[in-house]
């Protein structure tokens, strides 16, 4: 066996707290990557991963400290170098690519320029040559216009151009180690693929070794050799991606694993009393846009002509990709966003375009969830607070009995009690998003519109929510809009779904029988782009190049 | 006045009451330190001055400092020290009675500007824009000039310069809150714009709006001794501090303490509000599971 590129030895890395508190990150970890091997470090937030592969170039974020152990790749020991000589390794034996390409970029200068900053910094080639190497390095990513590509700036390419662009940079200088940070999880279903696969390629074909960090099994099943498993900056498990993918051998891989297998929804049995025939939401002919308004219809239309029906206790979901006007729908059908045409009609009963029109009882029947859980909930008030105030609101509520069904709101959405004097800074995003559905269901709405809730949120946290939501179902009868771009997470919940391309909704079906009956190109496309458990899935995937060009965005 | 003087520090008084849990490092607990005397010497001023203020009571005029003269005489032959603890209750009065006015009313335009939005919000802006652009000295010149100098006149001129600045900067603040989703969530609740603005935003903007509030003070303490200065603010025989200077200035050339004293009470005021409203009190935000 040859000599491995990279050896981790107990390494030990720690913060210091804003109280002087010192906390461990992480707690001795040992691993080997060989040359020209791609080991993915997998984990939810705040295992560590990141921190690892960041300290695989010597760097910590402000704050933390190497604190023991070491770190060797090739022939130079990372931990013993000056700041200098870590410098000096970076780009030419060491380099990365980052989460956010977009954030990466430096907006105002042309993407060549920054592509071969690693050859000008580590003065490795004239400028002539990197722009060549640049090039080809550019035809081995698969981005289209190669040659001129590099004059363009950031803003004049797709997202997921700009992340292969990014990998352009980190390989220009040759390195033997490339860490990715989660660099597809920003991306499409549909773009996610061919990014994958570029990298790929590029790395087999160089030979190079790869750190591949994500929280996304199915994605590092299809890229990674070897995976380990961390939680809470130990490491769980060291296997090969078909072991842990197919005999895992830890308890926590496994927990991992089984969030990830898509529980079918079993829709709810019909209410005996559910003898009135009205949906609980009813849309029709929604269109609704941004921008000045001219002649009654706004400078950017979004939503053209969207109809739909939930029937009571009955999940709808929306899937598509960015762009495709999933949020602008719920904005639309909450009246955040004022439709110009068309009508949302609640339990048979029209509603106003805009919300400031609508009573405080329609308001008080369809309550909305969003994305983000921390923006959601004022930095400024206690949970409690928080939760008391639609109470106060809608019904009046005060004092003793106030109290009394706060309590019964944070027992409802599985959170203790105690939680009710925080903050919202002082909780995990699993609690936040948890406490925003006790915020919506304060309420007591019919309806609760979700606009991506399990996004932000690690997989094993995202299927608890999920089952969270499928209890409230059966206890509350709720009605769900399920807006996701994540097809697993539609088909654990929904009933029927819709499919939306370009602000129409292009197919609806079933969900069930989602990926078997969709007949929509789009749909098919969509459906066979989300990424199976399997390692093999990637190299067999077949998809009809004309109908990519035609509907991915990239 | 007064009042208003306890009402600022009450309110940011409680969490260092609280110990444990929260922060308030040693050049905020100095500035406090500093402000909480001086709203004392307001406060208590006749009482403890050696002297009347107004009379002359040395032969001598800009004697040194002596048992009897703590901080020596003006160039009238009146005592220094007690002239400035009689002054502490017209500029720390009138300063803070201003700062409070211009920023309540800034930052309460600002935020329903920034909520309300169109043309309330486009109005407002640039009639305040357009009033930013008179100079405030000149602007203090002229009301004085029109209709004489006093008290309440000085406090709402004072007013008048600062509040336009105070409505930019709590407008720009609660325009980034007012994207935020929870706010969003307070509109589709259906919630009032007043609760909006008072439980939503303003919470989220009160450390800013702070930090403005001490520099803004600062600005008024200084073009209020520059108004005295020039004879347009508190008017003989009282003085605020900025007037003690004016008064004394010849002493300068013999070295009299008339002219220094004053001055570092001006900048042991605007300093202290500063080094406070710089290290307010914080909780320590450590997360443990």
């Amino acid at each position: 066996m040859t000599d491995p590129l990279v050896t981790v030895e107990k390494l030990r890395i720690g913060a210091t707290t804003d109280s002087g508190r010192k906390v461990e990150i992480i707690k001795g970890v040992d691993f080997e990557i060989a040359p020209g091997e791609i080991v993915s470090l997998i984990g939810e937030s705040g295992s560590g991963k990141t921190t690892i592969a960041l300290s695989l170039m010597g760097h910590t974020r402000p704050g933390c400290e190497i604190e023991g152990g070491t770190i060797r790749i090739g022939a130079s020991e990372m931990t013993a170098l000056s700041n200098r000589g870590r410098a000096a390794l970076r780009g030419t034996e060491v380099s990365y690519v980052p989460q956010s390409a977009a954030a990466a970029f430096n907006p105002s200068k042309r993407i060549m320029d920054q592509v071969i900053e690693i050859a000008a910094i580590h003065d490795l080639m004239p400028r002539a040559e990197a722009e060549k190497k640049a090039v080809e390095l550019f035809r081995a990513l698969a981005l289209p216009e190669a040659d001129s590509i590099g004059q363009r700036y950031p803003h004049q390419v797709s997202g997921g151009q700009l992340q292969r662009l990014s990998a352009a940079m980190a390989l220009i200088g040759d390195p033997k180690l490339v860490i990715f940070d989660e660099p597809t999880t920003a991306l499409d279903v549909t773009t996610q693929i061919e990014v994958l696969r570029a990298f790929k390629s590029v790395m087999r074909a160089g030979g190079i070794s790869g750190v591949y960090v994500s929280h996304d099994l199915a994605v590092v099943a299809q890229i990674a050799d070897r995976i380990i498993v961390l939680k809470g900056g130990e490491i769980q498990e060291v296997g090969g991606a078909e072991q842990i993918l197919h005999a895992p051998r830890n308890a926590y891989t496994k927990q991992l694993l089984a969030a990830f297998e898509p529980v079918p929804h079993q829709p709810q049995a019909q209410p005996a009393q559910s003898a009135k025939p009205k949906p609980v939401l009813e849309v029709f002919d929604l269109c609704a846009g941004y921008g000045t308004i001219r002649n009654g219809e706004p400078t950017a239309k979004i939503l053209k002509d969207v109809s739909f029906k939930i029937e009571r206790g009955r999940n709808l979901g929306v899937i598509g990709e960015s762009g495709s006007g999933k949020s602008t729908l719920a904005r639309a059908v909450a009246g955040i966003l004022p439709a110009y045409r068309g009508g949302v009609m609640v339990d048979g009963m029209e509603m106003k375009p805009d919300l400031k029109d609508r009573s405080k009882a329609e308001l008080r029947r369809m309550q909305m969830v969003f994305q983000l859980a921390d923006t959601a909930l004022n930095p400024a008030h206690s949970i409690g607070a928080i939760l008391a105030r639609p109470l106060t609101f809608y019904e009046g509520l005060r004092g003793k009995a106030r109290e009394a069904r706060v309590t019964e709101l944070l027992d409802m959405v599985h959170l203790p009690t105690s939680l009710r004097h925080r903050l919202p800074g002082e909780l995990s995003g699993g609690q936040k998003q948890r406490v925003n559905l006790a915020r919506a269901l304060a309420a007591s709405p019919e309806l609760i519109l979700c606009d991506e809730i399990t996004s932000a949120l690690d997989t094993v946290v995202a299927a608890a929510i999920l089952e969270l939501l499928k209890e409230l179902q059966s206890e509350l009868g709720l009605s769900y809009m399920f807006i996701s771009h994540d097809l697993s997470t539609v088909e654990a919940i929904c009933d029927d779904v819709l499919v939306m391309y370009k602000g129409e909704v292009v197919e609806a079906l079933p969900a069930a029988t989602m990926s078997s009956k969709a007949t929509h190109p789009y749909s098919r496309l969509l459906i066979s782009s989300v990424p199976q458990l399997d390692t093999g899935w990637l190299a067999g995937l077949e998809q009809d190049p004309e109908l990519v060009a035609q509907f991915a965005n990239r | 006045m007064m009042a208003e003087y306890q009402t600022t520090t009450t309110a940011t008084d409680p969490p260092k009451k609280k110990g444990s849990g929260w922060s308030f490092n040693w050049v905020g607990r100095i500035g406090l330190a500093i402000m909480l005397f001086w709203g004392l010497v307001a406060l208590a001023g006749p009482w403890l001055a050696p002297h009347p203020p107004g009379e002359i009571v040395d032969w001598d005029y800009f004697s040194p400092v002596s048992g009897e003269f703590w901080l020596g005489t003006d160039y009238l032959g009146r005592d220094i020290f007690s002239r400035i603890l009689m002054g502490a209750r017209y500029t720390v009065g009138i300063a803070l009675a201003a700062v409070t006015l211009a920023c309540t009313l800034g930052v309460i335009l600002g935020m329903i500007a920034a909520v309300a939005g169109g043309w309330f919000d486009m109005i407002l802006s640039r009639l305040l824009d357009a009033f930013n652009g008179i100079p405030s000295l000149l602007f203090g010149l002229v009301v004085v000039a029109a209709v004489g100098s006093s008290i309440p006149v000085l406090i709402l001129t004072l007013t008048a310069i600062y509040m336009p600045g105070s409505y930019r900067f709590a407008r720009a603040l609660a325009v980034n809150v007012n994207t935020m989703d929870f706010v969003t969530v307070a509109r589709a609740r259906g919630e009032s714009t007043r609760y909006l603005i008072l439980q939503e935003i303003f919470p989220n903007i009160l450390g800013p709006v702070l930090a403005d509030l001490g520099l803004r003070f600062v600005f008024i303490v200084l073009v209020l001794s520059g108004l005295s200065f020039l004879g347009l603010g508190v008017q003989p025989p009282n003085a605020d501090w900025g007037a003690l200077v004016r008064e004394n200035i010849e002493g300068l050339s013999l070295g009299a303490p008339a002219v220094i004293f004053p001055s570092i009470a001006i900048a042991s005021l605007t300093i202290s509000v500063n080094m406070f409203i710089d290290n307010l009190p914080t909780k320590i935000r450590d997360r443990s599971e």
